[in-house]
């Protein structure tokens, strides 16, 4: 059964990802973290992480990593083969009516709706991603009390530099990545040395 | 100004031929981080540059197409080019070569992931690298808002907040709101044809 879920759930992940990037970010998270339950959304999380330092689409990633988490290497394999299904098909429909006729027009006007649709759910994702990596628990706490602040510079940092560099952001996540671990050293030797 | 590159080599189909389209799509995406829009200038350089099997005209449809179609953008772009080199044999072998690294380098990296998760200094560099997406996803809302906006089209700009306000306050069905949405694309599109039509006449 997990098998034809892992499919199915990728292959709807597939289907209504339109326009690419990260458009497919809300889908994953819908899919295998709100409905499925597959991964928390700490998980969720490290695979953004993750797929941003290996190769390949986030979806084929994520789908990669969770068909593996739950079924091994036949669950990856069939997540997988279900998220590259749909484009398959359509867009091997395309292919040959772009051979045939050369133009493609009259998804023109689906695509005007969806696409600042998509933008807002891709905000909404990306929201819960940015709660989870400033706080514990991704939940706004009700006192500043337990609240790191090293989290909040960091993340200002990061933005401005992505914002006034536009440098590859491979280079701002393994920046980010050495500094999380230079600040818990830091940490630890406060701790030592008081 | 850029020459457009339109010479185009006859292409000969052989298991040669289909073997360098898999080699070549293969090692593209093992060298693609970070997914997305990466790899088609990638995909331009090889195979409108170097190989010569796509005139630059096509592949820029064909990046049109691959955007406004479903799924991931490297995937509608090996199908277009495959299909295009080598019929629906092609396509099938470039969509094998585009997911073959992912599928292994993650396979991989999953199985380190749950041995080295709990090791409190990969720990500490997956929380700052999670600081990392975070501010790159901002980055990317930002754009993506100012490029809806930018077309001054209100309704775009409503479409924008309400499906964000339904996915984050209201969770409502991601589905539901692709329908919705589409249905007043089709619309608009619909009344806007209708609109030239009368002014024609």
């Amino acid at each position: 059964m997990i098998y034809l879920q892992l499919f199915w759930s990728f292959f709807q992940v597939g289907l209504f990802s339109i326009g690419g990037g990260y458009a497919a970010l809300p889908q994953i998270q819908n899919q295998v973290v709100d409905v499925h339950h597959w991964l928390s959304i700490s998980e969720f999380a490290d695979i953004l992480t993750i797929s941003q330092m290996t190769p390949g689409p986030i979806a084929i990633n994520a789908a990669t990593f969770v068909g593996i988490k739950m079924a091994g290497i036949p669950g990856a394999v069939l997540a997988t083969f279900g998220n590259v299904f749909p484009s398959c098909v359509i867009v091997l429909i395309l292919a040959f009516l772009y051979a045939k006729y050369k133009s493609f027009k009259g998804v023109e006007g689906v695509l005007g709706g969806l696409r600042p649709a998509v933008v807002g759910m891709i905000a909404s994702a990306s929201l819960a991603v940015l709660l989870l990596a400033l706080f514990k628990d991704g939940v706004i706490p009700d006192s500043m009390a337990g609240v790191n602040l090293f989290n909040f510079a960091m993340l200002a940092v990061c933005f401005l530099i992505l914002r006034i560099f536009k440098p590859n952001p491979i280079y701002v996540m393994a920046g980010a990545g050495a500094a999380g671990v230079g600040w818990y050293f830091l940490e630890k030797l406060i701790t030592v040395a008081g | 100004m850029k020459k457009i590159i339109s010479e185009v080599i006859p292409i000969k189909k052989n298991a040669g031929l289909y073997f360098k389209l898999f080699r070549s799509t293969f090692t593209l995406s093992a060298f693609t981080f970070g997914g997305g829009y990466v790899i088609v200038p990638l995909m331009q350089k090889k195979f409108v540059e170097k190989l010569k099997w796509i005139d630059e005209k096509e592949m820029l449809d064909f990046v049109a197409i691959a955007q406004s179609s479903p799924g991931p953008i490297a995937i509608n772009t090996s199908i277009l080019v495959g299909y295009k080199i080598a019929g629906i044999a092609g396509a099938l072998i470039a969509v094998f070569g585009t997911v073959l690294p992912p599928l292994i380098v993650i396979s991989i990296v999953s199985v380190l992931y749950s041995s080295f998760r709990s090791n409190p200094v990969v720990n500490a560099a997956m929380l700052g690298m999670r600081i990392g997406i975070a501010a790159v996803l901002i980055d990317v809302v930002i754009t993506m808002v100012k490029n809806i906006l930018k077309t001054k089209n209100i309704l775009s700009a409503v479409i924008m907040l309400a499906s964000f306000a339904a996915v984050c306050f209201f969770d409502v069905n991601i589905l539901i709101i692709f329908a919705v949405c589409a249905a007043i694309g089709v619309a608009v599109t619909y009344k806007h044809g209708k609109k030239r039509g009368g002014e024609a006449k």
